[in-house]
């Protein structure tokens, strides 16, 4: 197997071997995933849009890569790295190896550095630019192309649906805007019977309307929330029109919209084992997270939003509600898909508002109305 | 929540002795929920028999109860300590199966103690089969068909209705005990028979085979919130139908995606909030390997062995957590101990592969059968971790101590290919090894998978290395294969091997090739936070995480696995050093490789380096850590064995030196120090061959003993008594040659003493002295051995104090000397000298309160027994009387003979302590399992050469009341002496025979000494195992059988007439 090498934006070098598709120029960059299951899902979550990802367990392919366990049909990411890429996969579903998968879809991988190394690395300097190279041939030069190559700021507007299209049920009408959606937010809701109907990133709130929705649910996608500006917008003109549901960037977006304000983690919160505390009950729940951004405590004060989620760890703000209006959102990913189910709950909390909400009928709607209005 | 202020007085069962399916990973969750409830400021009242535990310790309970575990010995505790809650959940079976009889006799309610963690409807309903079934039913969790019986023709008709292969599971009992997998009606009955006896319910699960299916474990934890995390999940390499405690073990799953591994966590979580457990919780599940059924197996309501693997696996501590939880502290709340920033509520994420493999006895049990099935076999286990599967399963097989270092063993060369494949079908202890000389014979992978169901991506990686070795084989001192090859774990000594020369060439050139390895650090969350654990692994990678320090250090070498010969006792003595260590100021490392230790818990140590005990691996640590010297004292032979390649790299050895150590385990050199000193031993012998044993045995005169040089346990060691039998030893028993001579002893009879001393070379203090129940010829860890010496004259332990004195200095010995002597006809023999840490330690250790490892340590570091306050000669003896008895795993193991002799064979020991010694030698008889019962029968078939001797016990027994059973020889011999004896048929009979008498449970005693030997085929094996496999004391030994005798006469008031009176006619 040839040589490959990741080399980051402060000059570090890891020596490993290629797997996967060729190589091509582009600076993603690099962070972590702590999931010890879920390559798959983790491979075609629209999230890790231009993201190069570090899996933290050194085994990424035993079970092969099946035709159920996708995201999305195309994988965003831009490389794959892990410690050994397994040839030989078992499990009754695999279709192919995981190195058969990112030939397919041109994405590079990179096998055999100590992975664990550069995961400290990111941990202590925070994420970082980097980019994958087949030589060591004029290094400083490619040194000074990461440096300088800007990250993107429309990483949405490449994973979101281009055009609305229908998920027909015959239950509660849900509008989901596609910031980069995940294929599980869309099965929880179908598999509650929901009518859905995915929309583009750029919907504007009177096209969502005239959809006749019960509900709104807005997906997670990639990048900075700030650079969403249509996201922020639209939020901003559905407020107490109907119910809103938002997870991860989703989620952001609903803060934003509502006066909060967003900050850069410094190495985020990727895996499926961070705990998260629902502060009106107590409980604890293990949640699957992918997220680079987060809702900032402090801003949330001036607001009507108040904080329903909380990371165990580090106290991070992982999920809020609007005190009057039936709007909520969490940081995390309920449907999981790679991770834990704990959360699911949240998807009948969803359905439950919806319901609640048609049957208060006029009333209360036009009272939101006015308030907002105001 | 906070914890609870309402209670104040803790008590905690421990697990009691270590036997097959329970073992030293009680002693490290017993010792952790202590510490942890004494931290949160409660007053903890321990109870447990098993005096070579640390937590049996004064510093770890606040009040310690070394007492039988029995619900009457408890109910006293209780009584006396009143506490206000008891934690059962971490002393194995035994812990639950004492909390729930204490209920059921009310002892709980009426001292108003609450049981703290599970409750007891809880464990009901996980343990009892028909309550878990009717639970799985109601929670529409599937499980295999399956029915209770508590008849075997029930069973039979069951079987007759779902097909064979049947799988059958004794109620209650401990590692699967009686229970196994039945191919045919012949075996089903035989089976359920056994195990409707040995079930303390008297039922048996007859299920469904599900063989082949993939065995996937959860270690779950859940708070009083229930809040409900997975520490860790766990994928056994052998499909279902192998004991989980008998299967090759690797953590995390490898082969199962995130959707099945998320499905069985569901259940799992269901499962432990359904069963609302407060603490940790096991369970086990069977996955189909080409859909996503599943079953689910067993759920254990408490912490286990898988739970302390998870612990050791992850860095996570469950049994502490577990602690806590029971004080109603909940997971959100607390710390993660690990990274010290993050909480407990958290599924640890691994960035490297656990393999777990079982340590089996059947080294020591050649005639055991080795097939595995659903009855656990293993007495211990080892685990090692890398960053990938090759490198944590090669590491894993050289901490093994099996006699190889690689997936080679050599006599498997020769098998027949027909052969080859027929033990691969069905699984034994060396099915990891076959399954890699059929890939050198280049087997095809379906095959192999067709005969043994193991899934393919193990398989590949087997195939993998094989063909890595042929390709090394034929590139010798190739840089880049080496590479690849150390990356995933082959050793120094299999490079040798394949390049024909010597380990230590390969080691220097390696290093000087700058190939080394690095150390990884385990830490819960895989780099993601901050730790600071101090706990590494090494791997062939690119950045090391430990760095020397520079303080003064010492390594101590652990004691690798479990096995019979070397327990917990050696675990005991190693934490003891370390802490020592830590407390005389010197940063303390740690190497070792069994997780269910004591010493490999990561806050024992300053640095835990979890590794292979070979000299490669040892020798990484120290050229990295560069400490002032080694430790070998404590890990028994396996640091011992290390001692020589040690020295050779220019290793400081601290305390006694290697010299030392070969003159002791050097029969010449040993000889020689004797004659010097002038110190009598029994006549003895060295031969190197058959003819020459002869000649020498008729030199010697019969009864002789003889063994191989060079073993710990007195493996392969025998009594003879006549010219036959040697032969027969000398062509079955060992393979002698030149370079592995046999040793030819004198076997005297006489009373065995064996003195623990410390020696710093000048001064030499002994603890104690014990004496052996049984004669001579008994191996003294399977002796029962009482403290202080009952019936030795004064005069003689002085000479048995002045010898060990006497060797110690000749040998310069610094730290610990354990010498056995016989007393014979007026004379004290040296037996055996061990310069370094014994079995008795930690018993000596806590009936005398002189802590024994540590004052060693500290006379390693320099001090002297002068500084510390101790003078010369025995220490004054205690007024209490204390006995260490053996206790044996033989239900577990089928066709071993369970006589005692020369080779050890107990797994554990229990301690008894009293004012007299029929109090003390009861408490420990109790204490190891066996009844004393005042009244009933007993069943006498003992040799010709006891014949004299029995009649003696005959009488008491009969004073007693006891009726008499007796075969023919025997009978005849009580019949002369006017005593009433029912007379039983040889085996040969059909009717009536002395097995009848046993199955029918006629008799509560069995004493034979018929026909010792090896062969299985004996009537006087026959009737041992029967006795076994009924439950009934079968004792071997003569003096075993008088000490009981004794305490029961104490027991008991004999009815004798009154003497006639000479009456006057008038």
């Amino acid at each position: 197997m040839s040589k490959r090498y990741l080399l980051l934006e402060d000059g570090t070098i890891y020596e490993g071997r290629a797997f996967g598709a060729e190589i091509n120029d582009y600076v993603g960059e690099v962070v972590f995933q702590t999931g010890m299951t879920g390559y798959q899902e983790t491979l075609s979550d629209p999230s890790y849009c231009g993201q190069m990802v570090v899996m933290t367990y050194p085994l990424i392919g035993n079970y092969g890569i099946n035709r159920d366990d996708f995201e999305t049909v195309r994988p965003a990411l831009k490389a794959l790295i892990v410690k050994e890429a397994e040839n030989y996969p078992s499990n009754f579903r695999s279709e192919m190896s995981i190195s058969q998968f990112l030939s397919q879809k041109g994405v590079p991988g990179i096998e055999g550095i100590d992975t664990r190394s550069l995961v400290k690395k990111i941990r202590r300097s925070g994420t970082m630019k980097g980019i994958l190279i087949d030589d060591l041939a004029n290094l400083d030069q490619v040194i000074d192309y990461v440096k300088q190559t800007a990250l993107p700021k429309d990483q949405v507007s490449q994973v979101s649906a281009a055009k609305p299209y229908v998920v027909p049920g015959r239950g509660l009408r849900v509008v989901l805007v596609d910031y980069g959606m995940k294929h599980g937010i869309l099965r929880e809701l179908t598999e509650r019977g929901c009518h859905i109907t995915v929309v583009p990133y750029d919907t504007t709130a009177d096209e969502v309307m005239q959809l006749q929705p019960d509900g709104i649910m807005l997906s997670n996608g990639p990048g900075d929330p700030k650079d969403v500006l249509q996201g922020i917008d639209l939020v901003e003109d559905l407020l107490g029109k109907v119910p809103i549901f938002g997870i991860c960037l989703g989620h952001q977006l609903i803060s934003l919209a509502c006066g909060a304000n967003t900050e850069r983690l410094k190495f985020g919160h990727r895996g499926a084992n961070h705990p998260v505390k629902v502060i009106e009950t107590g409980e604890a729940w293990m949640t699957s997270q992918n997220h680079g951004y987060t809702v900032s405590t402090e801003s949330i004060e001036h607001t009507k939003l108040k904080v329903t989620h909380q990371a165990i760890n580090d106290g991070s703000v992982e999920g809020v509600e609007h005190e009057s209006l039936p709007i909520f959102s969490v940081q995390f990913h309920p449907e999981s898909s790679p991770g834990p189910s704990d959360a699911n709950v949240l998807f009948d909390h969803f359905l439950n508002m919806m319901k609640e909400n048609k049957l208060g009928g006029v009333t209360s709607c036009q009272k939101e109305q006015i308030f907002v209005g105001s | 929540m906070p914890k609870r202020t309402d209670i104040r007085r803790i008590l905690v069962i421990g697990s009691g002795p270590i036997i097959i399916g329970q073992a030293a990973e009680f002693d490290y969750s017993g010792t952790q929920a202590c510490q942890a409830l004494k931290e949160e400021g409660y007053e903890v009242i321990l109870a447990n028999s098993n005096p070579a535990t640390i937590m049996t310790d004064d510093a770890i309970a606040d009040v310690v109860y070394m007492e039988p575990l029995t619900p009457e010995f408890l109910s006293k505790i209780i009584r006396k300590e009143r506490p206000d809650a008891l934690l059962a959940t971490l002393g194995g079976q035994t812990g639950l199966n004492l909390a729930t009889e204490l209920d059921q006799r009310g002892v709980l309610q009426q001292y108003n103690v609450e049981l703290l963690g599970t409750n007891l409807e809880a464990i009901e309903k996980a343990e009892d089969r028909e309550l878990f079934r009717q639970l799985m039913i109601d929670l529409n969790e599937p499980i295999p068909e399956s029915k209770i019986v508590s008849t075997v023709d029930d069973a039979v008709q069951f079987a007759n209705e779902i097909g064979y292969p049947i799988i059958v599971r004794p109620a209650y009992t401990l590692g699967g005990t009686g229970g196994g997998m039945c191919d045919d009606e012949q075996s089903l009955k035989e089976t359920v028979q056994n195990g409707l006896a040995v079930s303390p319910a008297n039922q048996c699960l007859i299920e469904r085979n599900i063989a082949g299916f993939k065995e996937v474990e959860y270690e779950v934890m859940r708070d009083s919130n229930d809040n409900a995390i997975v520490v860790c999940n766990m994928e056994n390499f052998d499909p279902v139908g192998v004991h989980t405690g008998d299967s090759i073990v690797v953590a995390p799953s490898q082969t199962l995606s995130d959707r099945e591994y998320q499905m069985l966590r569901d259940v799992s979580l269901k499962l432990i909030r359904e069963l609302n457990i407060e603490g940790g919780c096991n369970v086990q599940l069977a996955l189909d390997p080409n859909s996503f059924q599943y079953y689910v197996i067993e759920v254990n309501p408490r912490v286990s062995r898988s739970s302390a693997l998870a612990s050791k696996a992850t860095g996570y501590p469950i049994a502490k957590l577990a602690a806590k939880i029971s004080v109603g502290l909940t997971l959100d709340e607390m710390k993660n101990p690990v990274t010290g920033r993050t909480y407990a509520h958290f599924e640890p994420s691994l960035d490297y592969v656990v393999t777990k493999i079982p340590r089996w006895p059947f080294d020591k049990f050649q005639a055991a059968n080795r097939t595995l099935g659903t009855q656990m076999k293993a007495t211990g286990e080892v685990m090692a971790i890398g960053r990938n599967f090759e490198e944590s399963l090669q590491k894993a097989v050289r901490s093994l101590e099996i006699g190889t270092h690689e997936l080679y063993i050599p006599k498997l060369r020769q098998l027949a290919n027909t052969e080859l494949l027929k033990r691969l079908q069905k699984a034994d202890d060396e099915r990891l090894f076959l399954i890699a000389e059929a890939f050198r014979r280049e087997f095809k992978l379906e095959e192999i998978f067709n005969l043994t169901q193991i899934d393919y991506w193990f398989l590949h990686k087997l195939e993998d290395l094989i063909k890595l070795e042929q390709q090394l084989k034929t590139q010798p001192w190739n840089y880049d294969l080496t590479v690849i090859a150390k990356r995933l774990g082959f050793s120094d000594q299999t490079l040798a091997r394949l390049w024909d020369t010597e380990e230590k060439f390969i080691y220097d050139w390696r290093l000087e090739e700058h190939i080394n390895p690095v150390y990884k650090m385990v830490d819960t969350c895989a780099a993601e936070f901050e730790s600071e654990t101090p706990y590494f692994y090494s791997t062939y990678e690119q950045e090391t995480e430990s760095f020397a320090s520079n303080r003064k250090k010492v390594v101590v070498l652990g004691s690798g696995p479990i096995r019979i010969g070397q327990g917990i006792e050696f675990d005991y003595a190693t934490v003891h050093s370390v802490l020592a260590l830590k407390e005389a100021g010197y940063e303390a490392i740690i190497i070792n490789n069994n997780p269910e230790t004591v010493s490999t818990d990561f806050h024992i140590s300053d640095k835990l380096y979890f590794e292979p005990l070979t000299i490669e691996d040892v020798m990484h640590v120290i050229n990295l850590e560069q400490p002032e010297g080694v430790i070998v004292q404590f890990g028994g032979q396996t640091a011992i064995s290390l001692v020589d390649d040690l020295v050779d790299r220019g290793v400081e050895i601290l305390g006694t030196s290697k010299t030392a150590i070969d003159s002791a385990e050097d029969r010449d050199q040993f000889e020689q120090m004797l004659e010097k000193l002038n110190i009598a031993r029994p006549k003895a012998k060295i031969a190197t061959s058959k003819e020459e044993a002869i000649g020498l045995a008729r030199e010697v005169g019969y009864p002789i003993l003889v063994r191989p040089s060079y073993v710990l346990g007195g493996r392969a060691m025998e009594i003879v008594y006549e010219e036959r039998d040697l032969n027969r030893y000398m062509e079955e028993a060992v393979n002698v040659h030149p370079n592995r001579p046999v040793l030819i002893d004198r076997y005297l009879v006489g009373q065995e003493l064996e003195v623990d001393a410390i020696s710093d070379g000048e001064t030499v203090v002994i603890p104690g002295m014990m004496e052996h129940i049984e004669r001579a010829g008994v191996h003294s860890g399977d002796s029962i051995a009482v403290y202080p010496t009952q019936s030795i004259p004064e005069s003689v332990k002085q000479t048995c104090a002045q010898i060990t004195t006497e060797i110690a200095k000749e040998l310069d010995v610094k730290g610990l000397i354990n010498i056995q002597f016989v007393y014979h006809e007026g004379e004290v023999y040296v037996l055996e000298v061990n310069p370094r840490s014994s079995r008795t330690v930690p018993f000596l250790s806590k009936v005398t309160g002189v802590t024994m490892a540590n004052l060693a340590t500290q006379i390693m570091l320099g001090r002297t027994l002068a500084d510390l306050g101790y003078r010369s000669g025995l220490v004054e003896e205690d007024s209490t009387i204390s006995v260490k008895v053996p206790v044996f795993s033989f239900e577990k193991l089928r066709s071993v003979d369970i006589t005692l002799g020369p080779e050890m064979k107990s797994t554990g020991e229990v301690i008894g302590r009293d004012n007299t010694l029929e109090k003390a030698l009861y408490k420990g008889i109790i204490a190891s399992g066996l009844k004393v019962p005042t009244e009933g029968a007993v069943l006498l078939t003992v040799a010709d050469q006891d014949k004299q001797e029995m009649i003696n016990l005959a009488k008491r027994f009969h004073a007693l009341g006891f009726q008499l059973y007796a075969t023919t020889g025997s009978a005849n011999v009580i019949k002369q002496q006017g005593l009433p004896v029912e007379e039983v048929n040889k085996i040969a009979d059909h009717e009536r025979n002395i097995l009848n008498v046993i199955e029918e449970g006629r008799v509560q005693f069995v004493i034979n000494t018929l026909s010792r030997g090896k062969q299985t085929h004996t009537d006087g094996f026959k009737i041992r195992r029967e006795a076994v496999e009924h439950g009934i004391a079968c004792l071997t030994s003569l003096d075993t059988a008088e000490a009981i005798l004794t305490v029961i006469e104490s027991m008991s008031f004999s009815a004798s007439p009154m003497p006639k009176q000479e009456v006057v006619t008038v």
